[in-house]
């Protein structure tokens, strides 16, 4: 269980509150109107921001004051997901190792992930000779090798074309389903939040909300989601 | 960019607005024109009898002369030092001055026609007596004294006492000078590029020496009320300095310059240089010294090479310099 | 079409600069060759003092860039209050009047300096700031400050985005060394070596005061020796010459070294990264201490001693001052045109030529370039009248390339993040600058005033060839000396100091405010 427990978080005028429980294995989309505190919401599970007041608690363990790198979460950000002057291989091997000493198995393991997303034969591409899909699925791979059990979207496909978002949230889907990953995904899109994840958690009003079923929350939405939804 | 071109005019032009007598324009060096230097008295004395305005221009003198050629705007050098008449004379760009040098107050004979001294000195090395209480008694002991006595001394390419010193050198040990500068190397702190900034190394108590002049514990006295600074007078002698004026040849006011030439070997004018310029005045009977100066211990003994000699000595004598501090 | 023909005027606009510049340091080694009637050949000293120059100047470079290294992660890394305050006041030597400097330098590591007393009461044995190694200390103090703000700089580079993603993937410090402050360091310090090596090149006063003697010659001394003792501006010309030789092979080898850093931009997201603990902590606090003591120690020292007598300051030296901070803004305003005028250039042609001739100012003998100018001008106006604008001029020159250290870089970003945007909305011209680059260019833009103005404030080298009735404040300074003034030359160095350092805060900060 992830709980967040009479969090406050201030940046500037800014202030966000979290008081809610997610069950491992299921999946949470986290909407709300830009400048909501998504984001905000996302760098205080993974540790990029530390809470005024409050605790993230996992499975009962304290990770409030566990470095970012220390915690058992993996997190894919909007971009800058891989180090452009690293391979393909390379950036994935920074999952098993930032040394990136890797031994034979090690090796074999990267270029076992690397042809789990369909990238067999890319493993000296740099990201620059990489299209916007294939560098996703790198950053994909890179998360099936850490295998964490918490995964945190931070909207990293909403550069891509629909198509390709459907093909990497199926990919994402076999990953997670796979491994039991409970996954949080902050998304602008309904029919994402509707197609991925049965709860969701509104970001409102300087809150983050107890997450409740998607479609629920859809088809009767709040009036503040209603604005941002853009419904009458 | 207007007020920039502004700002400037009003920057350059303030001077020349003045009035319409007629300008008399001095080239000096630095130290003649600060508020204590000889350069405002001279300026006040020299405006008070020749109805004109006489203008101080500073920057480094002879250099720039010789640049600007004979379209110089300058009508009187003054501050050339004895290490540059030569090359100066060559030039062919100043005029006789037409004193009688006969009877100066000056150590050494003075013949020259083209360059007047107004003042002179000699060189010396300068000592604290709370910092060093037994100073070398003599150039010999200086350069047998202890590897602790550090000094500091100015570099010859780049200053006029510097040279001094390489000519006060060679006067006194000749053909031995290059020995007698590799005993002193050891002993020198550094070599800076002008007199001031050693002589502030040695006020700081960085040096326990400095190359200054034989006039220069005047100023502690008179100024400071300070007698622990004294020049060590050695036996093997001191070497001449002095400073000149002179008149340029093309001046297009040749009356008001020659005017200038006439007054700076008066009473008037000789005055004023002990207490601003801290040197010897060239031409005043020693009762008219200030007490300070005239009770300074001189000298037994001025060494001074003629022009040719000097000229001629420069270079070799700086090689071997050289070569003794390359070591 | 016409904005076509704009886009070539303005390409133009640097190509032209940057040949009036090339021209005009060429220009005047050539007028200061043909006074002389050709070149001379050197002696055996001028050799020895070519060589003196190069070696003094690669490890000054060396030393600075690598102390440089742990001071800059300390504080690109660390947070404490007044970080802001002292990574400007750090900057400070670099933009003291050398003689300032050297007076602080002495107090504290001179023979009767705070440090040899503290050596001498341990019986241990006194340190010498005379000789080689004073030259290499006063050129690492006067230049930590700029390779400290390069390296600075480098780290500010890497996108937060980066130190998240590590952050993330449990990265321990030598990690991030290793994939992150490896490859810009890599990309940064060929640049800030460069730098440093270039301003050693042309040390002139430092050597010269602290040198210890001939051994101790720089090329620029040896110029300024064939001025003044020899008259022989045959060999000032010819030292001239081989001192541009010098730093345009310096340049292309860097080149060639220099590898771009792969970083691209990221959001300027707000930092709030923890910096690594233990040992590394106290390792950054004393990089930072030590930095702060050996920076800022002398030049405390000069103001403790010249403090108490500024009052006593008579008035010509506060004209004297004003004129200096009216030089010093007017060429701060054209080294920044200027500047200005290249950066946007070199942005938009990418052209290496005009970066070069940018970076001649750093190497051009200013003695070459003051009497160069003075011989192409003699005969059209009067010696005197030039004294003033040509001192402007020639700081306004000799800052330019330390403005566009910074400048070029920020043209660079701003035509990549909004070149193709003004361009679909026809912003030009008055327009474009107005809009367009002034604003999103204030911060380099005011510090390059800051430092050219500062710089301009220090000059000696420049305004003591012209003859001249009205000094400058450092002109004055040298008079009290000359006058065995030291108690008023240490108050004139006090207000040389502030004034300096006032003119380069007022500008930065109008900068960061703007």
């Amino acid at each position: 269980m992830l709980e967040l427990r009479d969090i406050q978080v201030t940046r500037g005028d800014f202030i966000l509150k979290a008081d809610l429980a997610i069950n491992p294995g299921t999946r949470t989309a986290v909407i709300g109107a830009s400048g909501s505190g998504k984001s905000t919401l996302l760098s205080l599970i993974a540790g990029f921001l530390a809470p005024e007041t409050g605790r993230v608690v996992w499975n009962g363990t304290d990770l409030t004051e566990s470095a970012p790198g220390k915690r058992p979460i993996s997190i894919l950000f909007q971009d800058q997901n891989l180090f452009p002057h690293l391979t393909a291989a390379q950036n994935i091997g920074l999952g098993l190792r930032p040394d990136l000493r890797l031994d034979r198995a090690q090796q074999d393991q990267v270029a076992a992930v690397l042809a789990q997303v369909g990238l067999a034969g890319f493993s000296d591409r740099k990201p620059e000779n990489l299209s916007g899909g294939q560098q996703s699925r790198i950053a994909l791979a890179r998360i099936l090798l850490r295998a964490r059990p918490i995964l945190l979207l931070d909207e990293p496909f909403a550069a891509l074309g629909p198509a390709l978002k459907s093909e990497m949230l199926t990919l994402l889907d076999q990953i997670t389903a796979d491994m039991g990953t409970t996954v949080l995904m902050v998304t602008h899109d309904p029919n994402d939040a509707r197609a991925f994840a049965p709860q969701t958690i509104l970001v409102d009003d300087g809150v983050a909300h107890q997450p409740v079923a998607t479609a629920a929350l859809m088809d009767n939405p709040p009036a503040g989601l209603k604005d941002y939804l853009g419904l009458p | 960019m207007k007020t920039s071109l502004i700002a400037l005019a009003i920057l350059s032009a303030a001077p020349a607005m003045a009035q319409d007598k007629p300008v008399l324009t001095v080239y000096a060096g630095d130290s003649v024109t600060s508020e204590w230097g000889p350069g405002p008295k001279i300026e006040e004395g020299f405006e008070a009898f020749c109805n004109c305005d006489l203008k101080f221009v500073t920057g480094d003198l002879l250099p720039r002369i010789m640049m600007e050629g004979a379209g110089t705007e300058a009508d009187i050098v003054f501050g050339l030092n004895t290490d540059v008449t030569a090359r100066a004379r060559a030039s062919g760009l100043f005029a006789p001055h037409g004193q009688d040098t006969s009877d100066m107050s000056l150590p050494v004979e003075w013949t020259d026609e083209i360059f007047l001294p107004y003042n002179w000195g000699e060189t010396a090395f300068v000592y604290d007596d709370t910092r060093l209480e037994n100073p070398p008694k003599s150039f010999a002991e200086l350069l047998d004294a202890p590897g602790d006595l550090k000094i500091v001394i100015q570099d010859p390419r780049s200053s006029v006492s510097g040279l001094a010193m390489l000519l006060w050198v060679k006067s006194i040990y000749g053909d031995d000078a290059a020995d007698a500068w590799a005993k002193l190397a050891p002993k020198v702190l550094t070599v800076t590029k002008g007199w001031s900034e050693a002589y502030g190394m040695f006020t700081e108590g960085e040096a326990d020496m400095v190359l200054s002049y034989t006039t220069s514990p005047a100023y502690h006295i008179a100024a400071e009320d300070d007698t622990t600074k004294h020049a060590a007078i050695f036996p093997e002698g001191h070497y001449f300095m002095a400073e000149l004026v002179a008149q340029v040849a093309s001046t297009d006011q040749p009356e008001l310059a020659q005017k200038f030439m006439d007054w700076v070997l008066t009473p008037d004018f000789q005055k004023v240089i002990p207490l601003a310029n801290w040197s010897l005045p060239a031409k005043l009977p020693q009762e008219e010294w200030p007490d300070v100066m005239r009770d300074l211990p001189r000298p037994q003994k001025t060494l001074f090479y003629s022009e040719d000699e000097a000229e001629a000595m420069r270079q070799p004598a700086l090689d071997e310099w050289l070569q003794a501090f390359s070591q | 079409m016409a904005a076509s023909v704009f886009a070539i005027r303005r390409s133009i606009g640097g190509a032209l600069t940057a040949a009036a510049l090339a021209a005009l340091i060429l220009g005047t080694l050539a007028a200061v060759a043909w006074q002389a009637r050709g070149l001379s050949a050197l002696g055996p000293w001028d050799l020895r003092a070519i060589w003196f120059t190069i070696w003094q100047a690669v490890v000054s470079a060396s030393l600075s860039a690598l102390l440089a290294i742990p001071v800059a992660r300390a504080l690109a890394r660390r947070r404490f209050p007044g970080r802001g305050l002292l990574i400007t006041l750090l900057g400070a030597p670099f933009i003291l009047p050398v003689i300032v400097a050297i007076m602080g330098l002495i107090s504290v590591f001179g023979r009767n300096g705070l440090i040899n007393e503290g050596l001498r009461t341990l019986n241990l044995p006194e340190l010498s700031i005379y000789g080689w190694q004073g030259v290499i200390l006063a050129h690492v103090f006067f230049n930590l400050p700029l390779s400290v703000r390069l390296i600075l700089q480098g780290w500010h580079s890497i996108p937060f985005e980066r130190f998240r993603l590590a952050d993330s993937l449990d990265f321990r410090p030598r990690d991030i060394a290793h994939h992150l402050e490896r490859p810009m360091l890599r990309a940064v310090l060929p640049g800030a070596w460069l730098a440093v090596f270039l301003v050693c090149l042309t040390s002139f006063t430092v050597a010269l005061a602290l040198g210890g003697g001939p051994k101790a010659t720089t090329v620029e001394l040896a110029i300024y020796q064939a001025f003044r003792f020899d008259f022989d501006l045959g060999r000032a010309a010819t030292l001239g010459m081989i001192q541009i030789a010098l730093c345009v092979l310096a340049m292309l080898t860097s080149r060639w070294i220099t590898i771009p850093a792969e970083f691209g931009s990221g959001l300027d997201l707000s930092r709030n990264l923890r910096g690594p603990t233990g040992w590394r902590r106290l390792m950054d606090g004393c990089a930072i201490i030590l930095a702060a003591l050996f920076l800022l120690w002398p030049m405390l020292a000069v103001i403790l001693r010249g403090l108490p007598q500024i009052s006593q300051l008579p008035a010509e030296v506060w004209t004297a001052a004003a004129r200096s901070v009216i030089m010093a803004v007017i060429s701060a305003f054209w080294a920044v045109i200027l500047s200005l005028t290249l950066a946007l250039g070199i942005a938009r042609s990418g052209s290496r030529l005009i970066e070069l001739a940018g970076m001649l100012p750093l190497v051009a003998s200013p003695l070459v370039l003051g009497t160069g100018l003075f011989i192409l001008l003699r005969g059209t106006v009067s010696p005197q009248a030039l004294a003033l604008p040509i001192t402007v001029a020639i700081n306004a020159i000799m800052a330019l390339p330390f403005g566009l250290r910074v400048l070029i870089p920020a043209a660079r970003d701003l035509r990549r993040n909004y070149g193709r945007l003004a361009e679909s909305l026809d912003i030009k011209g008055w327009s474009r600058l107005r809009f367009l680059i002034l604003p999103q260019l204030a911060r380099p833009i005011g510090f390059a005033a800051g430092l050219a103005a500062a710089l301009a404030m220090g000059d000696l080298g420049v305004i003591a060839l012209f003859p001249t009735d009205m000094p400058t404040l450092p002109l004055k300074l040298y008079q009290f000396m000359n006058s065995y003034r030291m108690a008023e030359a240490s108050a004139c160095a006090v207000l040389l100091m502030v004034i300096s350092f006032a003119l380069f805060w007022l500008c930065d900060r109008g900068g960061r405010l703007a």
